[in-house]
């Protein structure tokens, strides 16, 4: 038997049209291992990052998220508990249980 | 990491950093800030005069739903005294603009401003869905565009209104600096820099009090006041992402933020290089009635000093200026879905009297006079609207003409 992965509550939520990319659901709790498996680094946005798009992207053209780098695609403005994440250090930024990540695209029309 | 201060009341936790020059900002410094700039960008280029009836060019997107906020709160905070009325169009597009149109009925509700909507089926006897089930996805972009553009102006002239502020953002004009930089069309780089375009001798004049204002600032905006509004993509506009150009204003934004002020900057410097042309840029830098001696922009909501030529030339050109600028948004549009079209298949430029979108514009000036069919002014005999509707109604499968 595989051993427990300890997981924490993250509430993210999607915006502008992202929800599109995301079972058209804007709001989701996602159950987000405490450490990132690759390094046991603790997890941060952009483990978040990546753990979205393996397990909750159900998009074909992913390029909408995040690019081939696995970074997010520019023109998408991110929020942690409602703060520019440019203000919390970006993808480096460890999340808690119960943090709130907003992902809201500017790239659709108005 | 300790939650930093904001720089302006220095008591509230910092919410928002600017892109345009990082400063970080609590929620209620951040909102009183982005209101007086757009305030700034409005008296200094005299945009408005007191009791002046304004239609605001709603989709329900964030642009104008965000526009309308902050005209409303502008408008009794300052006593502009301001008419101000929601204009939409319907373009038949169900699914997707009959959604958003319900967007826009509860922004008039909230907002206490009247709503009129026009639709493509009673100007155009056409609706969208009927264009794209007789000539396909490819190029319908650029028939919508051509009658937006009208639509909006027929929309105005219904209410008796002359005058439409549209919600086009720094982003926006950015991006078409740079596409009208890369096709080296110098005359519509002018005109599309233009914080106004039309004058008193046409029917209509359009303007965008969002022209230095970021779209991710624009976004935040709409999030802390907490507006509704809608994003979905238009179901005939498969690219969801528009063009390269737009890409690659997010890319160096991403780089460095302050590049889109920098590039609508730029454009509008290098606008006043071309021959015969002038932009108007913020008028705190002295446009037509400013004094003479430019003036220095201490919110640093407008246009760069660097290059600046004296107000009162800026005054001389200005008449100039208008006489060349009326159709900078349409071309704007007609180009782009052009482009679209031109990459995918040849069928739609042939019907298309408008620049073949093969090379520059010719020329600065256009002539403005009035389409022989339908009386609307146009710079051609025919106008464009009406010449797409001539192949459309060619086209129509079950009635005969």
């Amino acid at each position: 038997m595989a051993p427990e992965i300890e997981t924490m509550p993250i509430w993210v939520d999607f915006a502008g049209g992202l929800q599109t990319l995301f079972s058209n659901k804007p709001n989701h709790m996602i159950s987000l291992p405490i450490f990132n498996p690759s390094d046991f680094s603790p997890a941060n946005v952009g483990f978040l990052i990546s753990h979205l798009v393996k397990n909750h992207l159900k998009h074909p053209q992913t390029e909408f998220f995040v690019q081939e780098d696995g970074h997010l695609t520019p023109g998408i403005l991110v929020l942690i508990n409602d703060v520019d994440w440019e203000l919390e250090g970006e993808e480096e930024y460890e999340l808690k249980p119960g943090d709130n990540v907003i992902f809201v695209s500017t790239m659709h029309g108005g | 990491m300790a939650p930093s201060l904001c720089a302006i009341c220095k008591t509230e936790r910092a919410y928002i950093k600017r892109p345009k020059n990082h400063a970080k900002l609590c929620k209620e410094c951040f909102i009183r800030v982005f209101e007086d700039e757009i305030h700034h960008t409005i008296t200094s280029s005299k945009l408005f005069y007191p009791g002046e009836k304004v239609a605001i060019g709603a989709s329900g997107g964030k642009d104008s739903t965000v526009l309308a906020s902050v005209l409303k709160t502008l408008n009794e905070r300052h006593g502009y005294g301001l008419d101000l009325v929601l204009l939409s169009i319907d373009e038949g597009i169900t699914g997707y603009r009959d959604d958003s149109l319900k967007t826009v009925m509860n922004n008039a509700v909230q907002y206490g401003m009247p709503l009129k909507i026009v639709g493509y089926k009673e100007l155009y006897d056409w609706t969208m869905d009927e264009v794209v089930q007789t000539i396909g996805k490819k190029g319908n972009c650029t028939y919508c565009g051509v009658f937006r553009r009208q639509a909006l102006d027929r929309g105005a002239k219904m209410l008796g209104i002359k005058h439409v502020v549209t919600g086009h953002n720094a982003d926006d004009v950015a991006e078409t600096v740079m596409m009208n930089l890369l096709r080296a069309d110098l005359s519509r780089l002018s005109r599309s820099t233009s914080i106004v375009t039309g004058d008193d001798r046409s029917e209509v004049k359009r303007s965008k009090p969002l022209k230095y204002s970021y779209e991710k600032e624009i976004v935040l905006y709409a999030f802390h006041k907490k507006l509704e509004y809608f994003s979905t993509e238009c179901i005939y506009s498969p690219e969801a992402f528009r063009g390269s150009a737009r890409s690659l204003i997010k890319q160096l934004e991403k780089v460095r933020p302050s590049a889109i002020l920098d590039i609508v900057r730029s454009g509008e410097d290098m606008a006043r290089l071309v021959p015969g042309e002038s932009p108007s840029s913020c008028a705190c830098k002295g446009q037509k009635a400013a004094a003479a001696a430019p003036v220095d922009d201490d919110i640093g909501g407008c246009g760069s000093t660097n290059g600046r030529t004296p107000g009162g030339e800026m005054a001389a050109m200005d008449k100039q200026l208008r006489d060349n600028e009326e159709y900078a948004e349409l071309e704007v549009d007609v180009a782009k879905a052009i482009s679209k079209s031109k990459q995918g298949g040849e069928e739609t430029k042939k019907e298309l009297p408008i620049r073949s979108g093969s090379g520059p514009s010719k020329g600065g000036r256009q002539v403005l006079g009035q389409c022989k069919r339908c009386g609307y002014m146009s710079s051609q005999e025919i106008c464009q609207a009406c010449t797409l509707l001539e192949g459309l109604n060619k086209n129509r499968p079950q009635i005969q003409i």
